[in-house]
């Protein structure tokens, strides 16, 4: 590979990842769009399936450059990727071609026959699978993933058990409204005898629509980062939480934005992004269709390059944290239109909600594969009444209201 | 362990990295960093030479250095992307 920048000889494993590798560490490949819920807050504004989506063969035909670039694994998403119907063929062709594979699911295939193929020797012990729960209770999950949501969750972790499958994981979104479980999240997949998975609620896709109620509160992120140092070497977190180094001694792993450098992501049609959360035109690398295969594109598109220039800490550099949080995460800043060499939005040393305070634009989005019209998988989000009417012929919007303060 | 026959184990991949490399165990999982172009190199010769010392000497290791990639060797053996060689070449 050419580098437009000298890498050191010698220094940290971090200082290495920063200028980049020869191919991921960390790849997700959402294979589809299309989804049978609705997640308020998904990512990549899953829901329709696009017409352009890659077929079985071009999925073929990137597992077998996976294999030649040795790519050891690859986290599969979507949408939900189980709906494809090719899903289970190329789940197998992965596979057989040393290539294994972490695909994350709401559950809605994991019937018990599936289960069984899963725990089956097939697999190779090569195949992990992640269930989505975004709540403890089904009343936490379903409010964002929508009714039925949880039963569904909770059938394919007991299809999984009873079909003898090692070490499910179960995948939470840390929320304003589940930071409260964590104990019953830990206390679930010990149940199921899988392991826990948090990750950090980004304000990217249908995310950025729902952030601002959702995201956790500052005293909420002290819980969590106190959680994560008892509970860290059991749990895992896929190093979403660097962001709270800040708060003194870092969490397990890497503590870097992998974005273009160690990490990336491949969508269903073939676009390859910096990272999982920033499917944004502003991030996008190329497509391995157009532009001469994935390897072309991880090695040599510009953006990535750019991505793995070493990096001035801008507005950063000054605090003391520095070092610890590098200035969080690129794709949190980007999508609530703070400055990209800035604090993130969810900086634990207060920076954030200045930054957010002061005068921003949220991007629009570049895609959305949203359905149209609503579902009955839905979430419904909006309850317009919190307390029962004061008598049920009040139609004042101001009936019960009472100010305090009169200037009579 | 300078005197003994070592192999990399039969399940670990190595992927060339420019620090060196990458290894990876298709059996545990275990995803390993080799840091030096010259631990590389060892690795890779373990199951040609007759003993650790040997291998070490081909790749071009002083014999001051001997004792630190002796410490990164039991590293790897702890995850068994190395592991000890029960038949010696003839």
């Amino acid at each position: 590979m050419t580098l437009l920048h000298e890498r050191p000889s010698t220094g940290s494993l971090v200082q290495q990842f920063e200028y980049g590798l020869d191919a991921p560490i960390c790849l997700t490949w959402e294979l589809t769009y299309a989804c049978n819920l609705e997640c308020a807050h998904c990512l990549s504004s899953s829901g329709r399936r696009d017409p352009r989506e890659l077929t079985t063969a071009q999925c073929e035909a990137v597992i077998d450059e996976l294999q030649r670039m040795q790519v050891f694994y690859v986290n599969i998403g979507g949408g939900e990727p189980t709906i494809r119907p090719d899903f289970w063929h190329l789940l197998r062709y992965a596979v057989d071609h040393q290539v294994g594979v972490k695909f994350s699911t709401n559950g809605v295939r994991i019937t018990p026959q599936r289960a069984r193929f899963l725990a089956s020797p097939a697999c190779q012990g090569y195949v992990d699978v992640q269930i989505s729960l975004d709540g403890a209770t089904a009343e936490v999950n379903d409010y964002v993933r929508g009714r039925g949501s949880y039963d569904m969750a909770l059938t394919a972790l007991q299809n999984l058990k009873d079909a003898g499958f090692q070490d499910a994981k179960v995948s939470v979104v840390c929320t304003r409204q589940n930071i409260g479980q964590l104990d019953d999240f830990k206390a679930l997949a010990d149940e199921y005898g899988a392991t826990l998975r948090l990750t950090r609620l980004r304000p990217s896709g249908r995310g950025a629509d729902v952030w601002d109620e959702l995201h956790p509160l500052p005293e909420q992120q002290r819980i969590l980062y106190d959680w994560l140092m008892a509970h860290g070497d059991n749990v895992l977190t896929g190093d979403s939480f660097f962001h709270l180094a800040a708060f003194g001694e870092s969490l397990p792993g890497l503590n870097l934005c992998g974005a273009g450098r160690v990490v990336c992501l491949i969508d269903p049609i073939g676009d390859v992004y910096a990272c999982p959360f920033a499917i944004h035109d502003t991030f996008r690398a190329g497509n391995l269709l157009a532009d001469g295969g994935f390897q072309e594109v991880w090695q040599h598109s510009e953006l990535f390059q750019d991505l793995r220039r070493p990096q001035t800490g801008g507005a950063c550099a000054k605090c003391s944290f520095f070092d610890s949080c590098r200035g969080g995460c690129m794709a949190a800043k980007f999508f609530t239109g703070l400055p990209l060499d800035g604090p993130d939005p969810e900086c634990v040393q207060g920076y954030g909600e200045q930054a957010l305070a002061s005068d921003r634009t949220i991007p629009a989005a570049s895609q959305d594969h949203s359905k149209t019209n609503p579902t009955r998988n839905q979430p419904v989000m909006l309850q317009l009444i919190t307390k029962p009417p004061t008598s049920a012929c009040a139609e004042n919007p101001l009936a019960g209201f009472e100010p305090k303060e009169c200037c009579s | 362990m300078l005197d003994e026959a070592w192999t990399l184990s039969p399940s670990v991949a190595l992927r060339p990295e420019p620090f060196g490399a990458l290894a990876y165990h298709f059996g545990n999982r275990k995803l390993t960093f080799l840091k030096r172009p010259e631990l590389v190199a060892v690795v890779r010769g373990l199951g040609e030479h007759v003993d650790v010392r040997s291998a070490l000497v081909a790749a071009g290791v002083m014999e001051s250095q001997h004792p630190a990639y002796v410490a990164a060797l039991q590293g790897l053996a702890k995850t068994d992307m190395i592991r000890p060689r029960d038949e010696q070449p003839s």
